[in-house]
């Protein structure tokens, strides 16, 4: 395990994190933007054990971080989706552009 | 309070309810009201007189001056202030019967002349407003308020002047009036200004005093500094002068006076002919002891502006046909006399005998011109125009017009007995032992005088035959007409006989004055014969005044031109001040100070529409300036920690 | 040294940061998904280098085998998924791009500088400890957070289904 320096993984949750930033800031679609928001949710999950395993490996604290975050992602998506599908039904198209006024 | 300030109170109160409520409410009972209340401050004013000239007024054989009322309104520093009050001493008294009555016969006069006008009750406010701003003018006990009663009076006059507002002319006449006195103020605002700094006072008599003592410091400043090689003494004196010439039609300050006559004669008779145009002489009567005594180069300037615009409007007189024009140049030749009486005076005893007369003369000729304006109004009234034209054999239809008329030309020639002749006499003599010249100007001058009034007299009263088409039409006049007109004729004929050297002079100390017939004989064989040339010309149809006057071709002409003066002014304005000076202004704040602030507008037009573009709704904008931001942050924190 | 061990965790995490990259770049929406869903198993594979098996089964079935899923539902519901997305502005991809680029390099440095002390102590990772650990009340217990997540979830579920009803029964 100690073959790959802390800093390796942290650099690959890094990369995976804006590369998820990327993704949200240049996407139209509603669905993609989601799936971007979803490598974030995954890169700090990385992150957390990555810490957990090298720095305190006498305690769980970050698997049980991680454990919760996924169960918490999924909530999150699906309500999500509910909306846009909400939105899909009154407006006819998910393009983030079109959605840029709080009136109907 | 003394109940002095009743004389005051009763005219403005006349024209605050007439004003307010008189077009409504009051309608003819305004001039009722109006005329009630001058009649109640010409009593107060006549029993005032009296209680001063007979029975309190003098101390030690001298009459000083009473302050029943004093007032301070506004205070600057411990010994600068700014006082309303009222001033009794012989002018002020003496101003004071002079506008109360004349204002009485005027208010008397106007209930038949200006019946049936659909703005009586305005008018009547007008002239109650005119009465109260030139009492408040006579009786100020300082340089100030005679400043704001001097303002106030012309506001009255431009209204008055204006009352026709429909016809172009009289606005266009209000307005000159008003701006040619409102420019001469300047000068007068300049002047209060330099006396008041240098006396450290605004009070009469602290200006009086301090500038009289030879010895006071404020003299030895006022003289040793100096403004273009003239001691700022004369300086002061010399535009409170200007300020006084604005308003009393002097030359070059003369042009407002004639078109003046745009107003209500009634108007032109109350005070352009009795009192707001003898407020400069007052205002030179009220500084005479500064003048007099501290800077007699400045009353040589007084003296010689007064005769001179005394003779150029009488020799414009003799060419004008608008018979209120002849009386308004009458009235600016005669305020030239009062002025240069002033100004060949000198200061105590028979060197006073100048101001006396010319306070004389005042009182004389406040009674017979508006007399005199009183039957212009009658006549006009009569044929419906103001040209001389068309009237003429006249004498038959207005039988007491006529013989009133008569009186006051004689009056005003200085013919022997009527009062013109005892003030006029007294001012040939005081300039005679002054100033040769002065004195044959003056002269000339008055034997000029007579021609022309005469020339007018039988003009209306006598050329051609009756006027026939008239005498169908309604009578000479209503009662209240014509009994101002017989008060005053008899005024004209008596006023004379008064002793006015007992009352008012220069120090206050009386003086005899008599007559001297030899030294009379002159001015009174040249008034005659100015008489003679008028029957001559005038007394039957005859073309002979034109043969006359194309001999003199254009010096005529110019002359019934009024020498041109206005159109040199219109030139002075519109030429040069409006194109060099004003436009360019214009320009300026049109481009530059509006351009500035539209700058200033479009600038945070665009600043707003750029940052408003951060508001678009985009959730993806949002988050990414969010990130930007927050790594901003990040990077500031890190350079701080030094850890980057 | 270069082990087996050393090579797979290479290989895995060129693995999944390429599928991430064609995740939010691909221009058809289905493809993103699945790219989307090799990403996931990347990770997956990821957690279980590290000897963390719970976790990657948990990663496996709910992200993989419920989010994904549930994004190919949506997709299907709402769109025609064999048509193109529609493309984003140059500029604003120049710029994500360039923010994004910015800011790994920020968060690297600032890690390349951070000196961690790692210790080589293993985890306890048995399946007895944590389900011991989710549920007790002690010093080091997640009963609490657990209850909390079992709360959210019902009004996950409650939401959603307030949000995506089409007819509420009862009413037109």
């Amino acid at each position: 395990m100690n073959s790959i320096p802390l800093i390796h993984f942290l650099i690959v949750s890094t990369a995976l994190f804006f590369i998820g930033v990327y993704g949200f800031f240049t996407r139209r679609n509603m669905i993609t933007m989601l799936m971007s928001i979803e490598l974030i949710l995954n890169s700090v999950n990385i992150n957390f054990v990555a810490f957990n395993k090298y720095l305190h490996p006498e305690s769980n604290d970050g698997l049980f971080f991680s454990l919760f975050i996924i169960a918490i992602a999924a909530a999150e998506a699906a309500v999500a989706i509910a909306i846009i599908i909400n939105l899909y039904r009154t407006h006819s198209t998910i393009d983030v552009e079109d959605a840029n006024e709080m009136k109907l | 309070m003394s109940p002095l300030i009743l004389i005051l109170l009763l005219p403005f109160l006349s024209f605050v309810i007439s004003g307010l409520w008189g077009r409504k409410y009051l309608k003819n009972l305004a001039g009722i009201l109006s005329t009630t209340t001058v009649l109640a401050s010409f009593v107060i004013s006549v029993t005032t007189a009296y209680r001063y000239f007979f029975v309190d007024g003098k101390v030690a054989g001298k009459f000083v001056a009473q302050y029943p009322v004093d007032f301070k309104w506004l205070e600057f520093t411990p010994d600068l202030s700014i006082h309303l009050g009222i001033l009794i001493d012989p002018i002020s008294v003496m101003m004071l019967l002079v506008v109360t009555f004349i204002s009485l016969m005027v208010h008397i006069y106007s209930l038949g002349y200006m019946k049936g006008e659909e703005r009586y009750a305005t008018y009547y406010s007008f002239l109650s407003l005119f009465t109260f701003s030139m009492l408040g003018l006579v009786v100020a006990t300082n340089i100030f308020q005679t400043y704001i009663f001097w303002e106030l009076v012309g506001v009255s006059s431009f209204l008055l002047i204006g009352f026709y507002y429909s016809k172009p002319s009289a606005v266009a006449a209000s307005k000159k009036a008003f701006i040619v006195t409102r420019f001469a103020d300047l000068g007068f605002l300049a002047g209060i200004l330099i006396l008041s700094y240098y006396s450290g006072s605004l009070e009469f008599k602290d200006i009086i005093a301090r500038y009289t003592d030879s010895s006071s410091p404020h003299l030895q400043a006022a003289i040793s500094s100096s403004f273009l090689g003239v001691s700022a003494l004369s300086w002061g004196l010399v535009l409170v002068f200007i300020g006084g010439a604005g308003k009393s039609a002097m030359f070059p300050l003369h042009v407002w006076l004639p078109d003046a006559m745009e107003g209500p004669t009634p108007v032109s008779a109350l005070i352009h002919a009795a009192t707001m145009v003898v407020a400069g002489v007052y205002l030179v009567a009220r500084l005479f002891p500064v003048y007099a005594i501290s800077c007699p180069a400045a009353l040589h300037v007084v003296a010689v502006v007064g005769v001179f615009s005394s003779a150029f409007a009488a020799l414009i007189a003799c060419t004008q046909t608008d018979i209120k024009r002849v009386l308004a140049y009458s009235t600016m030749s005669q305020i030239g006399f009062m002025m240069f009486a002033l100004g060949v005076s000198g200061y105590g005893g028979e060197a006073g005998l100048g101001y006396m007369a010319s306070m004389f003369h005042l009182f004389t000729h406040a009674i017979f011109k508006a007399l005199l304006f009183l039957c212009a109004g009658t006549v006009i009234h009569f044929v419906h125009s103001n040209e001389i034209k068309d009237m003429g054999g006249l004498k038959k239809s207005l039988p007491i017009t006529h013989i009133a008329f008569l009186l006051a030309c004689l009056a005003i020639s200085g013919i022997p007995p009527f009062s013109g002749f005892f003030s006029k006499e007294e001012i040939l003599t005081a300039a005679y032992h002054h100033d040769k010249l002065i004195f044959w100007v003056a002269v000339v001058t008055a034997g000029l005088t007579s021609f022309y009034m005469f020339r007018l007299f039988f003009s209306i009263f006598y050329r051609g035959e009756e006027n026939t088409h008239a005498q169908s039409h309604h009578g000479e006049g209503t009662s209240s007409m014509l009994a101002p007109q017989i008060i005053l004729a008899f005024g004209s004929v008596l006023a004379g006989l008064i002793p006015f050297g007992k009352f008012v002079t220069s120090d206050g100390v009386g003086l005899e004055a008599h007559t001297d017939w030899n030294f009379s004989l002159l001015p009174i064989a040249l008034s005659s014969t100015g008489i003679l040339f008028a029957i001559y010309f005038f007394m039957k149809d005859n073309d002979k005044a034109e043969v006359l006057a194309s001999k003199f071709g254009s010096v005529y002409i110019s002359l019934k031109r009024k020498l041109y003066i206005d159109e040199i002014y219109e030139f002075v304005t519109k030429r040069i001040i409006f194109n060099l000076i004003a436009q360019p202004a214009a320009w300026f704040d049109k481009n530059i100070v509006d351009g500035f602030i539209n700058t200033i507008g479009k600038a945070t037009q665009v600043f707003s529409l750029t940052t408003s573009v951060w508001q678009s709704g985009k959730v993806q904008a949002y988050s990414a300036w969010l990130l930007a931001g927050t790594l901003v942050v990040l990077i500031m924190c890190l350079y701080y920690l030094q850890l980057l | 040294m270069m082990d087996a061990s050393v090579i797979s965790f290479y290989v895995i995490s060129a693995f999944l940061l390429t599928f991430g990259l064609m995740a939010v770049t691909a221009k058809k929406i289905f493809r993103s998904a699945i790219w989307l869903l090799f990403s996931l198993v990347g990770i997956a594979s990821l957690y279980f280098w590290m000897d963390l098996q719970f976790l990657a089964a948990v990663q496996i079935i709910v992200y993989i085998g419920g989010i994904v899923v549930l994004i190919i539902f949506s997709i299907f519901l709402t769109q025609d998924s064999g048509s193109a997305l529609p493309r984003a502005i140059k500029s604003r991809k120049i710029g994500a791009a360039l923010l994004s680029v910015f800011g790994f390099g920020i968060i690297a440095t600032l890690l390349a500088r951070t000196a961690f002390i790692e210790t080589t102590t293993p985890m306890d990772v048995e399946m007895k400890t944590i389900g011991f650990k989710m549920l007790s009340l002690g010093g080091d217990g997640y009963a609490l957070p657990f209850e909390l997540v079992s709360i959210l979830l019902l009004a996950a579920m409650i939401g959603c289904i307030v949000i995506a009803v089409k007819n509420i029964p009862g009413k037109p």
